[in-house]
């Protein structure tokens, strides 16, 4: 089977100083696979560079392929249209103030061919895929008007209606509190069931538990540990994995506790 | 002496702005009453909206109440000038969710602890209350020449608590002081605040969304939702035990490891 996404020996310098050392992994399609790591050990920047948005100044090596082809990483050109969709931690920043949502989602569905009326008819089934139950009013409305739980939803819905072969989120549920993290969850799940396959980037491992089935662990710019996530949780190796696994336990150990579950 | 923070009856609203439309009028806190006691730790979840925000703030006085008091060991809080509030400052201290936004970069960790003592005009020894602050939040002597950038999220967050405990207050009003933090900082930081319940004998109200967090940490919970609070009661029973809908949707949204080798 041709994997979704294959990545080998990226590397990311600025001035010198190596910040993300000989990453390799690979997606295969429809699978969505956690990232792991704590700020600063490369998680966001192993993104950028994928999507061809490093900050300028940045050094990229190494090669990628996405559904078999060759695609440029990093500095060397932007990713191909379709490679790659993403979601980022903040919605209310990733949309624009001024324009009603209901065109901002249509824009992709334009370019992939729809006619103004259906790409709007496709834009609403989209909106209520990921839960949103008055596409009218969302699509006619501006982003200031929704609460950040339904804004990364829509955030979502224009992701999937990109059709990517991978999408990346990037600490998608970091900023939304748990009842709105709960329904994004829920949401990625059915969306990447349909084709995509997930790169999902997040330091909190109950969230990556909750929804990928295998686990890269970064740590100063490096894959220390990569493997499924029951075995990750089970028997991590690394000594930062064991330290997330140990946090993520305390906290889950004394909610049981207490919640009786 | 043991320390009271007393609220009761607060109501509080406002109007919306609109980027185009008429703003609508939102009730943030609804006949809102609750205590914070020294030596006690009280977790106060909610989803984003409930009011949570304006509930702290409102204890801060920052914020006039439409109805209702807030009151230290009998005596009335009320928003009003730095000079006629020092007193209360003293007393009662925050803690923000996002110490690299509430610490001035351009300062060192020793300017940024101080800062409050002549803020408040506290007397006394500063450089001792300096070190011992730095203390309890398990930071080194050596911590005190560095700038915010110098040191982790982690880090950082303890220097925003020991300048709130710089000027030895009975009360922390802690506004989601974890949830910007990755899972192993995250617990240095519920350590330290643990200890400051348990052994020195603060007052804590913990705002979060983070159920594991507040069950880690808190003996009594309440839940606001929709500007009231719905439900309140020791940890164990309101989580393991929910009435209120909101509580029962909160507890029913935690994610949950699956069962493996490190659990009980």
């Amino acid at each position: 089977m041709t994997s979704a996404l294959l990545v080998r020996d990226l590397t990311v310098s600025f001035r010198g100083s190596v910040l993300v050392d000989g990453v390799a992994f690979g997606i295969a399609a429809g699978e969505r696979v956690a990232l792991l790591g704590a700020s600063g050990s490369g998680k966001s920047l192993t993104a950028s560079a994928l999507l061809g948005q490093l900050p300028a100044g940045m050094r990229v090596e190494g090669s990628m392929r996405v559904s078999g082809r060759d695609a440029p990483l990093g500095g060397q050109g932007r990713a191909g249209a379709g490679d790659f969709a993403a979601v980022y931690q903040d919605p209310a920043t990733a949309l624009n103030p001024m324009v009603r949502l209901g065109r901002q989602l249509t824009i992709p569905l334009r370019k992939a061919g729809l006619s103004a009326s259906a790409a709007r008819d496709k834009a609403a089934v989209l909106l209520i895929s990921v839960g949103i139950t008055d596409p009218g009013r969302v699509l006619s409305g501006y982003s200031g008007e929704l609460s950040g739980g339904q804004l990364q939803r829509v955030c979502i819905a224009l992701a999937l209606a990109c059709r990517s072969t991978v999408l990346i989120a990037d600490e998608p549920t970091t900023a939304l509190d748990v009842i709105s993290q709960a329904k994004v969850l829920d949401v990625l799940m059915q969306g990447s069931g349909t084709a995509n396959s997930m790169l999902f980037i997040t330091h909190d491992l109950a969230v990556a538990a909750a929804l990928c089935t295998r686990a890269l662990v970064m740590h100063s710019g490096r894959i220390v540990e990569q493997g499924p996530m029951d075995r990750l949780l089970a028997e991590p190796e690394h000594s930062y994995t064991r330290q997330l696994v140990g946090a993520a336990h305390a906290g889950a150990n004394a909610f049981a506790l207490e919640a009786g579950a | 002496m043991s320390t009271e923070l007393r609220a009761s009856n607060l109501s509080f609203g406002y109007r919306s702005h609109g980027l185009w439309r008429r703003g609508r009028a939102v009730t943030a806190l609804e006949e809102a009453s609750l205590s914070v006691a020294a030596g006690e730790s009280t977790g106060l979840v909610g989803s984003s909206g409930s009011g949570k925000s304006t509930l702290v703030r409102t204890l801060l006085a920052l914020e006039k109440p439409a109805t209702g008091t807030v009151e230290i060991d009998g005596r009335p809080v009320r928003p009003g000038s730095a000079s006629s509030l020092r007193w209360y400052r003293r007393l009662v201290q925050y803690v923000p969710q996002n110490p690299a936004g509430s610490l001035d970069p351009r300062m060192t960790v020793h300017e940024l602890l101080l800062e409050p003592l002549k803020q408040l005009h506290v007397r006394g020894d500063h450089r001792s209350m300096v070190r011992q602050a730095l203390e309890r939040v398990d930071l080194e002597p050596g911590h005190l020449g560095r700038r915010p950038r110098d040191l982790s999220g982690g880090q950082n967050q303890r220097v925003a608590i020991a300048r709130a405990l710089v000027t030895s207050p009975r009360i922390l009003l802690a506004d989601e002081p974890v949830s910007g933090l990755d899972l192993p900082l995250r617990n240095t930081v519920l350590t330290v605040l643990d200890r400051l319940v348990r052994r020195d004998g603060l007052g804590l109200l913990f705002v979060s969304h983070d159920l594991a967090a507040v069950a880690q940490l808190c003996t009594r919970t309440m839940v606001l939702s929709a500007g009231r609070i719905v439900e309140q009661g020791v940890t164990s029973e309101v989580l393991a035990r929910p009435r209120h809908s909101s509580t029962r949707e909160l507890v029913a949204s935690v994610p949950r490891l699956p069962a493996s080798g490190g659990t009980r």
